[in-house]
């Protein structure tokens, strides 16, 4: 909640600072309602993303701890709804049940041992995680079908009722980014969220008052794992095709990058840098050749700038009456 | 009836036996001190209590069980709950959610609860709302309770931890030297805020510098030097000890 404060400003200028990232992200989705064709997939892709960054900022935004290898639940989510839709025609939604309980295991048997330890084991072994999921997605061609990838997988669907057009995926998507939303801030103003924030303001203190450090980080972990499978499945149904590339280093490097432009910890963080993120390489495409060191140029400009991201951006004015 | 009870309890870093072989009893309600110079033993004998050390030796019993390397949740759970020398404040909540992550213990809602929102968790959150505010209260917080933790004076970071572990609701409470770093004014504040805790039926366990403070709010002083429980009884019987005054002027004095 600690982007509420700003928000409720009575300091016009404050407020205009709030609002202006918000206008663009609605503005941008709008646009892409009305306008159709390939910015209907730019922003769906950023609505899919923008689930797998909620998730991703409960678990390092709110409990403060690090993960690399939260590609790897979206993976084996992904993968499962594919293998299990296209190959043997299940429902989607079953399909996603059978991936977030797949995911969820791993993410129980990687997280167990480690989140009872301190300091960095957990970074270590999600990048080792990671990496071993995409291992497994390129080589066991009889059900991944290895590099080349698996299509046919069926489109979008709830209870029966298929969504084929781009602008309903688009649409659905935004629905689920939204559902999604809530529950994370549902999650944050409630005593689970509180015993996460905890853990990361000082976790001896957090002992101290009767929280389980370990019990908790381990729901965190679990928590995030869904979001992120749930991210996985939705991309392959959206698509409607899989291949290991698309949940590979690149994803993590992304979701950070949003995370962290948008503004890790905050509750709309997430979506704002989900939006601007998918954004900045159109927006930098007139820089042709240029274009990625204009990117790069323009992300750290924002980090030293506005290090707590977008939805903090008010904190680049100077506060009044602070008690 | 004794509601602490240290039996010969040990703690050894090394060579250095930093806890030797301490009995120490404190009786429900009231203020007992530890007292002692630098490098007496002090903090290692909070840290065997509060379970973020384990004792090489010896029991401790709490309410008559035993809770010797227990971890400090399982200890907060059975109802002692300790500030830092350092205060360890949430740094990244506000000073009214630092307080409610101290009701915690007392608190059911778990991670479905907090999604569905149900009637029981909307009326325990509204519970643990009105604690907390009193709470802020309590300590003379309660001006600014959507302040960031960090933004607060340090003597107020003090008396906000000690509020957050009284929404722990703690049966014996352990403050480590809670006067560090305060003015003499805050310290006087500190000073009734600690007789009012007592007052309120808490028993608490202070280890502190401050000798007026302690001459001030302890019903019991216990000195320790080198590891060792040098001296015990009321403040009055501890201050005219020869071995309390050789430890503390120098063997020359006593």
């Amino acid at each position: 909640m600690t982007n509420l404060p700003a928000i409720t400003s009575r300091d016009p200028l404050r407020r205009g600072f709030v609002a202006l990232p918000w206008a663009v992200a609605c503005g941008m989705l709008t646009y892409a309602f009305i306008a159709g064709g390939y910015f209907v997939t730019v922003m769906s892709f950023a609505m899919i993303y923008a689930v797998f960054v909620i998730g991703l900022n409960i678990f390092m935004g709110t409990a403060g701890q690090v993960s690399f290898g939260h590609n790897a639940f979206a993976a084996l989510s992904g993968y499962t709804s594919a293998v299990l839709t296209a190959t043997y025609y299940w429902e989607p939604i079953a399909a996603f049940a059978a991936g977030l309980a797949l995911a969820l295991l791993v993410a129980l048997v990687v997280g167990w041992p480690t989140l009872r330890l301190k300091g960095h084991y957990l970074a270590m072994a999600t990048l080792a995680i990671g990496l071993i999921v995409y291992e497994i997605a390129t080589q066991w061609q009889s059900v991944t079908q290895g590099y080349m990838g698996i299509s046919g997988i069926s489109p979008l669907a709830f209870w029966g009722y298929e969504i084929v057009s781009e602008r309903g995926k688009l649409f659905a998507l935004v629905l689920i980014v939204l559902l999604a939303s809530l529950a994370a801030a549902r999650l944050r103003a409630s005593r689970f969220g509180r015993a996460l924030a905890a853990i990361a303001g000082s976790e001896d203190a957090a002992r101290a008052l009767g929280i389980d450090v370990a019990h908790y980080k381990l729901a965190a972990f679990l928590v995030s794992a869904a979001y992120a499978a749930l991210a996985g499945s939705l991309f392959v149904h959206v698509v409607e095709f899989v291949s290991p590339e698309v949940f590979g280093l690149h994803m993590v490097v992304l979701a950070f990058t949003m995370l962290y432009v948008g503004g890790i910890g905050t509750l709309g963080g997430p979506i704002l840098g989900a939006v601007i993120v998918s954004l900045l390489p159109e927006m930098f495409r007139g820089f042709k050749d240029y274009q990625d060191l204009f990117y790069g140029a323009g992300l750290i400009i924002l980090l030293i700038y506005a290090p707590k991201g977008l939805a903090a951006l008010s904190d680049l004015l100077p506060r009044k009456g602070r008690a | 009836m004794t509601l602490l009870s240290l039996q010969a309890v040990t703690r050894r870093f090394g060579g250095l036996v930093a806890v030797d072989a301490v009995d120490l009893d404190v009786a429900e309600g009231g203020v007992t001190a530890v007292i002692g110079p630098n490098g007496a033993g002090k903090t290692t004998l909070f840290n065997l209590v509060s379970g973020f050390q384990t004792p090489d030796s010896g029991r401790i019993l709490f309410a008559g069980e035993d809770i010797t390397a227990r971890p400090p949740e399982a200890i907060a759970t059975a109802g002692i709950v300790r500030t830092f020398q350092l205060v360890q404040l949430f740094q990244n909540l506000s000073v009214l959610e630092n307080i409610k992550v101290g009701c915690h213990l007392h608190t059911q809602g778990g991670l479905w609860s907090a999604l569905l929102r149900t009637r029981r968790t909307r009326r325990e959150e509204q519970e643990v709302e009105a604690r907390a505010r009193e709470l802020l209260q309590f300590v003379g917080l309660e001006a600014a309770p959507e302040t960031e933790a960090s933004a607060l004076a340090y003597g107020q970071q003090r008396l906000l931890e000690i509020a957050r572990s009284l929404a722990a609701r703690p049966r014996l409470l352990l403050l480590d030297e809670p006067a560090a770093g305060l003015s003499a004014d805050e310290t006087k504040r500190l000073s009734g805020a600690i007789r009012a805790i007592a007052g309120r039926g808490t028993t608490v366990l202070l280890i502190e510098h401050d000798m007026k403070l302690v001459m001030n709010t302890a019903d019991t002083i216990a000195v320790l030097d080198f590891g060792r429980k040098i001296a015990e009884g009321p403040p009055a019987m501890v201050r005219e000890s020869p071995p309390v005054i050789a430890a503390y002027l120098g063997v020359g004095h006593a």
